[in-house]
């Protein structure tokens, strides 16, 4: 096999499947986004622009993804460095924080409604400790920055274990040796963090952070149980126009809108964490 | 220097190795109390469950749980679900793997678009690429079965696969393969005896992946499957509407045979080989 | 690869047989109706288990329930039997694609849902099968705080109002809830109770002074409403753990309440307001689509769930009533008992508003809702001035109206064509 048609023989399968199991379906429903019956317009794109709520659920989304998602890399980058250095209980630690992970987002709404409703587990603690005399209603319309913080929360607690597991798979390729060296020669631990780590982890920080931001776009259960009404997410809105009013049209354009912000963003992220060439064939 | 190192660092090693533990318990407590909460909710009576304030002991009620037991096609529903699973896990490893070597290994043409097609494929929402896919499977007599189910699984699952080899292969330095050429292996038994095992991490992540995504996906279930109904498909859409305690129950089930399969695959998660702990 | 792909396509082969076998034997019942999972299991077990050959009934939310008819319309064949559903859904569907059921012997017992299962054509697109609706309820600690001289089976909105005030003074804390989550039922409350109270009209109204002042004592009545109410979809789970003390909701989401704890809640019609005690019946139907493999099975099926033994078992399995003349036995349970006596008072009121259907908006039912949600959400929840909201929106009523063409209907007055926006 010449070395120069390998790697497309490689990739056929993925690029096989993807072909007809996501762009044909994609290129029929995108096409639905770009006109009706009247051929190519753009009128889906600017009723769903148009409408009072979309500014509002595009800076919910952005919000929340900002807010979350760094704290995500940072809290995942730092599970990963202490689970490495662990010795005795490191995979039973391991197995513990990637429990959320296996917990479908629909089911994480559950749980953490049962936390902070009125009469759920964090009224019951406080009371109990006497903290407040009455149960607080945390998830009011009247308290939107403690909804926000009780999403921030959910979300942080259901998606780090994402980030986790693709940055404690990377983690364990960089040799021992490195790290002794730089222990050799003094160097603190935030040095050999800085300058070993996280250079060497980059191909897994570049996957994890573009997967991860991806998925922060398209959040929406846990935001759907815990927020109600008052938080509106981009994919909610998708929702209510693909099912509530039927309109796939609209519902396509605006998951086009996602899809490019999406792409902006990882070809940022790509950019920034740009894996360094080395060798190739 | 490292005299002084040793002087200086016992009180701060020792106060390190405090912080450090404190820190290992807090996060495991942050991510187990929560789900210890819904175990308490799940073995709580109905009357328990919306009463205030909770109690944060089980009550050991199997009531909530004996529904479920009793729930008509449940067991068949668990099996169609394992299929599934551990069918997207075959496939999008066994066609993901290669792209990712694939992606690190070699400098072709048209390198950084495959890349972002991969990627896009998450970024555009499931439910509404589900009805042209029913259309095309009821016609081609895919339509409910697990074998189809699991081809759109894997298709949620491939970019995990593919991005997660990929970043592992990069972390291996092709000198070892070189090596190994040099040494009289064929590229391909290079690239079993040398590299499959230590990327082998990014196998377990991704088969971690396939698994729980197939496994907790409602929605292409619930509309490409009737007879052969997936677990999730069977409760989980529903759930939402559940009385509060079957919520709960509902839901405990479903998180269980997921934590049982991260629980037996976990320490793939960590390299075997000699350069990192074991 | 070839092994694997050989393997899987074996595989594949055995589960169609296995899966194309159980589908000849059974007719498949797509519903949206019964999903909360006791419901279902009742719904197999007591009603559907009553009839001579085996029933697969499977309960789905709006999408996927959704998603997978039309992928079977758009493939032109499918597995689907017997689709049920609110009439909300089967308006939006286009006629063509459910078969006539005019000649199957059975009908409801009200000319108006056999008029609007009509969907607008001269036959049954689908048969009227249960009905619902909504009413109120409340925790009887609520009762010691209802005002002077009120009685609880004929309050005005003022009345309750007050009450809601006098408990929150009493308590320190807003008992009232209102479904206003993501899934619950809000718009028919502002369509069909609130508008026709003091508007006496849905459509034409909209944006009348009357209006401005329906939304002025809504907001009122909120300023006492659990402000969580904007998580509430089922506020039979409030009534139960004590987060509200009064509650609006529909029928069925009220029942666990009063069958849990029937001594501590008490159901009552909805309030009036001038212009009368607007209701709003809430109708699901049974139809065919024309794509079923088992036409003549899904026709015995449809006829069995007419018959008044069904209907009173769908009765207690799913807190939806009748459509048909029965006599209701007396061991019905305990959210129907009172359910059924809040209903009766309300329709049977001297002061008595009914509010249809909307009817003939097609597949721009969704939209004509979210007119109202909007509404709510910018003056209630968003704070936004009254007349400007009802304005902007009554634009986007307007549009809706002019493209479906849709007639008035009550309590607005009869039109000529579209209904007119005033």
């Amino acid at each position: 096999m010449e070395a120069r048609l390998l790697p497309y023989f490689l990739i056929l399968p993925v690029t096989l499947f993807l072909c007809l199991f996501f762009l044909y379906p994609f290129a029929l429903v995108a096409q639905q986004a770009f006109g009706s019956e009247n051929g190519f317009s753009l009128d889906n794109f600017r009723e769903v622009v148009n409408y009072w709520k979309f500014p509002i659920s595009m800076k919910n989304t952005f919000l929340l993804a900002a807010a979350v998602v760094p704290i995500q890399l940072a809290l995942s980058l730092l599970m990963a460095t202490m689970v490495t250095k662990m010795q005795k209980g490191r995979d039973l630690v391991l197995y513990i924080w990637t429990i959320p992970l296996g917990i479908s987002d629909l089911a994480a709404g559950i749980i953490w409604l049962a936390i902070f409703e009125q009469s759920g587990f964090l009224n019951s603690m406080m009371v109990g400790l006497g903290v407040t005399e009455q149960p607080v209603s945390l998830l009011s319309y009247q308290t939107p920055w403690i909804v926000f913080l009780a999403i921030m929360l959910a979300e942080i607690w259901r998606a780090t274990a994402i980030m986790l597991v693709i940055l404690v798979a990377g983690i364990g390729l960089i040799p021992k040796e490195y790290y002794e060296a730089a222990d050799v020669f003094g160097a603190s631990r935030w040095k050999q963090f800085t300058r070993i780590t996280l250079p060497l982890l980059r191909p897994s920080l570049q996957t994890a952070l573009v997967l991860r931001v991806i998925l922060a776009f398209e959040v929406f259960a846990v935001v759907a149980a815990l927020g109600g009404t008052i938080f509106p997410v981009l994919m909610g809105e998708i929702y209510a126009y693909q099912f509530d009013l039927q309109n796939g049209g609209a519902a396509a354009a605006l998951a086009i809108i996602v899809l490019i912000i999406s792409i902006v963003f990882t070809l940022i992220i790509m950019r920034a964490l740009r894996v360094p060439k080395g060798a190739t064939i | 220097m490292t005299a002084v190192a040793d002087v200086v660092a016992p009180d701060a090693r020792k106060a390190g190795r405090g912080l450090y533990r404190a820190g290992v318990i807090l996060l495991c407590a942050w991510v187990i109390i929560p789900l210890y909460l819904l175990f308490v909710n799940t073995m709580s009576s109905p009357d328990t469950v919306n009463s205030f304030p909770k109690s944060f002991i089980p009550e050991f009620n199997m009531g909530s749980l004996e529904f479920f037991m009793g729930f008509q096609g449940m067991l068949r529903a668990l099996w169609n679900s394992v299929v599934v699973a551990l069918m997207t896990m075959v496939m999008s490893i066994a066609i993901g793997a290669p792209a990712g070597y694939a992606l690190s290994r070699f400098d072709f043409r048209g390198k950084e678009l495959f890349r972002l097609l991969i990627l896009l494929t998450r970024a555009f929402p499931l439910p509404l690429l589900a009805l042209p896919l029913a259309v095309l499977f009821i016609r081609t007599g895919l339509d409910d079965t697990a074998f189809g189910l699991a081809l759109v699984h894997t298709t949620l699952a491939i970019p995990f696969a593919v991005l997660i080899t990929f970043s592992l292969f990069s972390g291996i330095p092709l000198e070892l393969e070189e090596a190994a050429w040099t040494l009289g292996c064929t590229r391909l038994t290079a690239f079993t005896k040398v590299i499959l095992p230590l990327v082998l991490p990014g196998i377990t992540a991704s088969a971690i992946f396939a698994f729980v995504i197939s496994w907790n996906e409602v929605f292409a279930a619930a509309v490409l499957t009737i007879e052969n109904r997936t677990l999730p498909a069977f409760l989980l859409q529903t759930l939402g509407e559940a009385p509060l305690h079957l919520k709960f129950a509902g839901g405990f089930i479903l998180v269980v045979p997921a934590l049982i399969f991260i629980f037996a695959v976990r320490k793939y998660l960590f390299a075997m080989w000699g350069i990192a702990n074991r | 690869m070839s092994i694997h792909s050989k393997l899987a396509g074996a595989v594949s082969g055995v589960v169609m047989l296995v899966g194309a076998a159980a589908v000849q034997a059974e007719t498949l019942f797509w519903s949206t109706q019964a999903r909360p999972a006791e419901e279902a299991q009742a719904m197999r077990t007591e009603v559907l288990g009553g009839f001579d050959s085996a029933v697969d009934y499977q309960p789905n939310e709006d999408g996927p329930w959704l998603t997978r008819l039309q992928a079977e319309l758009q493939a032109g064949s499918g597995s689907i039997d017997l689709l049920g559903s609110l009439h909300g859904n089967f308006s939006a569907m286009n006629p063509d694609d459910l078969m006539d059921l005019s000649d199957l012997g059975v009908m409801s017992a009200s000319d108006t849902f056999n008029g609007l299962a009509k969907l607008g054509t001269d036959s049954l697109q689908y048969m009227p099968w249960m009905q619902a609706s909504y009413i109120m309820a409340a925790n009887k600690e609520a009762l010691q705080y209802l005002p002077e001289g009120a009685d609880i089976n004929a309050l005005t909105y003022d009345q309750l109002i007050a009450w809601a005030a006098n408990v929150e003074e009493a308590t320190g804390q807003k008992k009232f809830g209102f479904p206003a989550g993501p899934k619950g039922l809000k718009h028919r409350f502002f369509q069909g109770y609130l508008y026709p109270s003091y508007t006496d009209g849905v459509v034409r109204t909209f944006a009348s002074p009357e209006a401005v002042t329906a939304w002025e004592k809504f907001k009122e009545l909120w300023s006492h409403t659990n402000p969580a109410s904007t998580n509430f979809s089922f506020m039979q789970e409030q009534l139960l753990n004590g987060d509200a003390w009064i509650v609006f909701d529909h029928t069925s989401r009220l029942a666990q309440a009063f069958n849990e704890r029937p001594d501590d809640f008490v159901a009552f019609p909805a309030p009036a307001g001038p212009t009368g005690r607007g209701f709003m019946p809430v109708l699901a139907g049974v139809a065919i689509p024309r794509t079923a493999p088992d036409a003549e099975g899904a026709k015995a099926l449809v006829t069995y769930l007419m018959q008044p033994e069904t209907q009173i078992a769908t009765l207690k399995a799913t807190n939806f009533f009748p459509v048909v003349d029965v006599e209701l036995p007396d061991d019905l349970p305990p959210s129907v008992k009172a359910a059924g006596e809040a209903v009766a008072k309300m329709s049977g009121s001297a002061d008595a508003n009914p509010g249809l259907l909307p009817a003939g908006l097609g597949s721009m039912g969704g939209d004509f809702n979210r007119v109202y949600v909007d509404a709510f959400e910018r003056i209630v929840l968003a704070g936004q001035p009254i007349e400007q909201v009802l304005d902007d929106q009554k634009k986007q009523l307007e549009k809706i109206m002019t493209e479906t063409g849709a007639p008035c209907w009550a309590p607005d007055a009869p039109s000529e064509g579209a209904c007119p926006v005033e």
